[in-house]
């Protein structure tokens, strides 16, 4: 326990905005920033790599790189300068999903700058979640919706890539467009949701599950231990035997 | 920081009963399932709901009385943060037909119905727009959409049979109903929803299903339903305003006794307003950031439990409160990941769960309490836990089974997420187990309501994780996301309904705040907590002790 506790104590120098604090090794930068005495407002959020809320920049010295990370994730390391951009100004354009068409027409009226793209990387190099985001720019530029929802797909909207764009480009907003084309429009739709909301509508569940809801413990105890289970293994045409309540 | 020499020695005992344990899957033995007299054994002894000390009575209010974890009891016998003789309810700030509180999935959803009943609604969300527990759900949502080898029906069996029983049955019945319905209407808005080639979307066990029916998008469902969601209410701005960092603290009633609107807090310029509006809605969400038992948790920053001392105060009866859900695998290592969520699809997909020696002693699918009283024995009564660097215990999670399983590049594939953050970690998840432990996940209780979402108080509306009932005494995996989704909308069509005939307009009021005040004083509760908390507090004592001039509330500076 003793080692343990020497071995937590171990601290580094890291410059918040700046200015030095020193703070265990061991933690992300969002935990060092709070045991600096942070209270966090903005700039946390699910503290899990998720929510976008916690885009960080930092450098070295002697360096000339601009390293990204999301502050939640990221340990820290000795002599890191760093900057949370909790916000970053973005456009979004207001679009009726039931009106657009899934092609490049869609992207480039609600997106003009998207055309203005340089090819020049930084975003790809600003992204936290190591996403080619000028790849997915690309696609958009030819139309490729598929390509562009796909490669976008772990896309935190975290606005790194936006803040830094010299084109002015707000890079997660079109993927966003792009991932809800690509969904509405261009994959195949579930044939088998449809028929099971018809026949729900239709009440064709209706009695069973009526039934059921009067049924009292000791009988859905019963019902329940012996629900045939579907094989983990099985694949996608495997059926019950009993299909009473199919 | 990659696994220490000591834990991969421990890593080849998991590597040496590997083969074996593949072979069995694939011939579909499976670790026993135990039986629910066994289960409910299994709990009792070693589920932290059942722990000494893990339940305290409610001295005020409408339930009092009723024991629930003192975490909660805290806040529920805490002071307002508003003063109701000082706060001024004449200086109007917006007025709304229908007021939101919370911007996750449910409200979000919530807010989508309602303007397409042609009402507006105003969401007020604590940090940004989204920036929530549905945000993080990875593993995915349930429902019945196959109809060849499921319906409702065994739905709701599942439903009822992972809540003991206990569920509200009208609350399932709407559950598993609609729930093909949401799930057409999350594809019909782009949501991207893992498919088949043809179009079927893919689907999975949880734990406790009889049919797979999880679907998902990729190991980010949550995320890709939020951000659906999110992007279309802002494509409707006009009638759906939101303002962020702007918790409410307080309901405000009326004269009639109606809920009439909210005090809100902005926590940047730290002053409070007042929202008055025709409905409202609340849809708060969770309470993980409590630390119910000192536990970690994988819950969002903001999952406070607010909601519940809000609707408490104004009369809203709790239900379901005393038993919280831990997520049997939170990752204990590496320490930076500590808490964080790995979903259940990692058992879904195959990957049995080992002690020490690289046993099995669970079948990998049981419920989720179960499974974690389970993990909790095996750690601490069998003693074959794995011990962490950090003096933390765990269980191994034997995820390189799912691409010998499923082919090479499987968990790449289908848990991109998890594979990334690891491997910036060092440990490469397709090779190499992962260590965990049960995590407090979800708020299995809440704020009593109907199915048309409905509280005891006119006017006010509840869905999502703040409420309680649908799950009965443990959800299941999946049907959370099913959840807020469901209720959300639903709510969003009474509370419009309702703003159309039924709300009275009437002076605003804080009496039930006062009455509330009076009978902690009766109770001979004299403290100076106040709630709801908004933000938990990480700050670090030291440099409080030297924040000399710093004046708290509760836990904000
Ligand atoms: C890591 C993780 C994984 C999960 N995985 C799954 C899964 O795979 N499948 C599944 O079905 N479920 C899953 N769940 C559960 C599910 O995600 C949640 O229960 C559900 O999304 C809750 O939705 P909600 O809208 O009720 O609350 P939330 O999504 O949490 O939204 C509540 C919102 O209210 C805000 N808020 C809080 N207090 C206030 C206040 N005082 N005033 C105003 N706003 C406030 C919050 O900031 C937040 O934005 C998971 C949960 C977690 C944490
Ligand atoms: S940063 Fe902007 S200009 Fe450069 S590649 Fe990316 S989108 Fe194009
Ligand atoms: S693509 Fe841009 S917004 Fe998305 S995660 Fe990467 S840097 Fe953040
Ligand atoms: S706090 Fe959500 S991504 Fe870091």
């Amino acid at each position: 326990m003793e080692v343990e506790a020497n071995k937590k104590e171990e601290l580094v120098p890291i410059f918040i905005m700046g200015k030095r604090y020193e703070v265990p090794a061991s933690l992300t930068i969002q935990k060092a920033m709070e045991y600096a005495g942070y209270q966090l407002i903005r700039g946390c959020g699910c503290r899990g790599g998720i929510c976008g809320a916690c885009g960080t920049v930092y450098r070295f010295p002697g360096s000339y790189k601009i390293e990204v990370g999301l502050a939640c994730q990221t340990v820290v390391q000795p002599d890191m300068y760093l900057t949370q951009i909790p916000f970053f100004p973005a456009t979004k354009s207001i679009y009726d999903i039931e009106k657009v068409k899934p092609a490049i027409e869609t992207l480039v009226k609600n997106y003009p700058e998207l055309l203005r793209c340089l090819q020049c990387n930084t975003c790809t190099k600003s992204c936290p979640m190591d996403i080619e985001v000028m790849d997915y720019i690309a696609a958009g530029m030819r139309g490729d919706i598929t390509r562009l929802a796909e490669l976008s797909f772990d896309c935190v909207m975290c606005g790194l890539c936006t803040s830094r764009c010299p084109a002015e480009i707000c890079q997660y907003n079109i993927a966003i467009l792009g991932r809800r084309l690509y969904g509405k429009y261009v994959a195949p739709r579930a044939e088998h949701l449809a028929s099971m909301v018809r026949e729900v509508e239709k009440g064709k569940y209706e009695q069973m599950l009526r039934q059921l809801m009067d049924t009292d413990e000791e009988t859905l105890k019963n019902l329940y231990s012996a629900r045939e289970i579907e094989p983990e293994q099985g694949d996608e045409y495997w059926t019950p035997k009993d299909k009473t309540y199919l | 920081m990659p696994y220490t020499s000591e834990l991969n020695e421990l890593i080849k005992r998991v590597e040496a009963t590997r083969p074996g344990r593949v072979e069995a899957k694939r011939r579909g033995e499976e670790f026993p399932l135990l039986t629910l007299k066994e289960r409910e054994e299994r709990l009792k002894k070693y589920h932290p709901d059942f722990k000494k000390g893990s339940r305290t009575e409610i001295r005020v209010g409408v339930n009092k009385g009723y024991s629930i974890s003192p975490e909660i009891v805290h806040l529920l016998e805490a002071k307002s943060r508003v003063n109701p003789d000082v706060i001024d309810l004449n200086k109007i700030a917006y007025k709304t037909d229908i007021l939101i509180l919370g911007g996750g999935g449910a409200g979000t959803a919530a807010a989508l119905t309602a303007q397409e009943n042609g009402v507006k609604a105003l969401i007020a969300t604590k940090l940004r727009h989204g920036d929530a527990n549905t945000m993080m759900a990875e593993g995915g949502i349930q429902g019945a959409t196959k109809g060849t080898k499921d319906s409702p029906y065994y739905h709701y069996l599942d439903v009822l049979g992972g809540g003991h029983f206990k569920n509200v049955p009208e609350l399932a019945y709407t559950l598993v109903t609609e729930a093909p319905k949401v799930l057409a209407w999350l594809e019909n808005l782009g949501c991207m929803l893992t498919k088949l080639p043809e179009g079927q979307l893919k689907s999975l066990h949880g734990g406790g299903t009889c049919r797979k029916r999880m679907h998902y998008a990729a190991d980010i469902t949550g995320a890709e339903i939020m951000r659906t969601l999110r992007d279309e209410a802002r494509n409707r701005a006009e009638d759906i305003k939101v303002l962020e960092f702007s918790p409410a603290v307080e309901l405000i009633l009326n004269e009639h006794g109606h809920c009439a609107g909210a005090v809100l807090y902005n926590l940047e310029t730290e002053e409070y307003f007042i929202v008055k509006a025709k409905a409202v809605i609340m849809a708060t969400g969770g309470s993980g950031r409590l630390h119910i038992q000192g536990f970690m948790t994988t819950n969002h920053y903001g999952a406070t439990g607010d909601g519940l001392v809000m609707g408490y105060r104004a009369g809203v009866k709790l239900c379901f409160l005393h038993t919280v859900q831990y997520h049997p695998t939170g990752a204990v290592f590496p320490e930076q990941a500590e808490g964080l969520l790995i979903t259940e699809k990692f058992r879904g997909a195959g990957a049995n769960v080992l002690n020490i020696d690289g046993e099995q002693f669970v079948n990998e699918r049981e419920p989720r309490d179960v499974e974690s009283a389970s993990f909790i024995r095996e750690c601490d009564e069998v003693g074959k836990g794995i011990l962490t660097p950090t003096g933390k215990l765990g269980i191994w999670l034997d995820s390189p089974m799912i691409d010998i399983l499923m082919g090479e590049g499987a968990v790449k594939r289908e848990f991109p997420g998890k594979f990334i953050l690891f491997k910036r970690f060092g440990i490469d998840i397709s090779k190499d187990p992962m260590l965990v432990y049960p995590t407090l996940h979800y708020q299995n209780g809440g704020l009593e309501y109907n199915s048309l979402c409905e509280t005891s108080v006119p006017g006010f509306f509840a869905a999502g994780e703040v409420s309680g009932g649908v799950h009965g005494e443990n959800r299941l995996m999946g049907n959370s996301l099913l959840d807020v989704t469901v209720f959300g909308r639903i709510a969003g069509v009474s509370a419009s309904l309702y703003t159309k005939d039924k709300a009275k307009e009437g002076k605003l009021n804080l009496d039930h705040v006062r009455r509330y005040h009076k009978e902690l004083e009766e109770a001979g509760i004299i403290t100076d907590r106040v709630a709801p908390m908004l933000l938990p507090d990480y700050s670090n004592p030291k440099v409080r002790e030297r924040q000399l001039t710093a004046h708290y509330v509760g836990t904000i500076r």
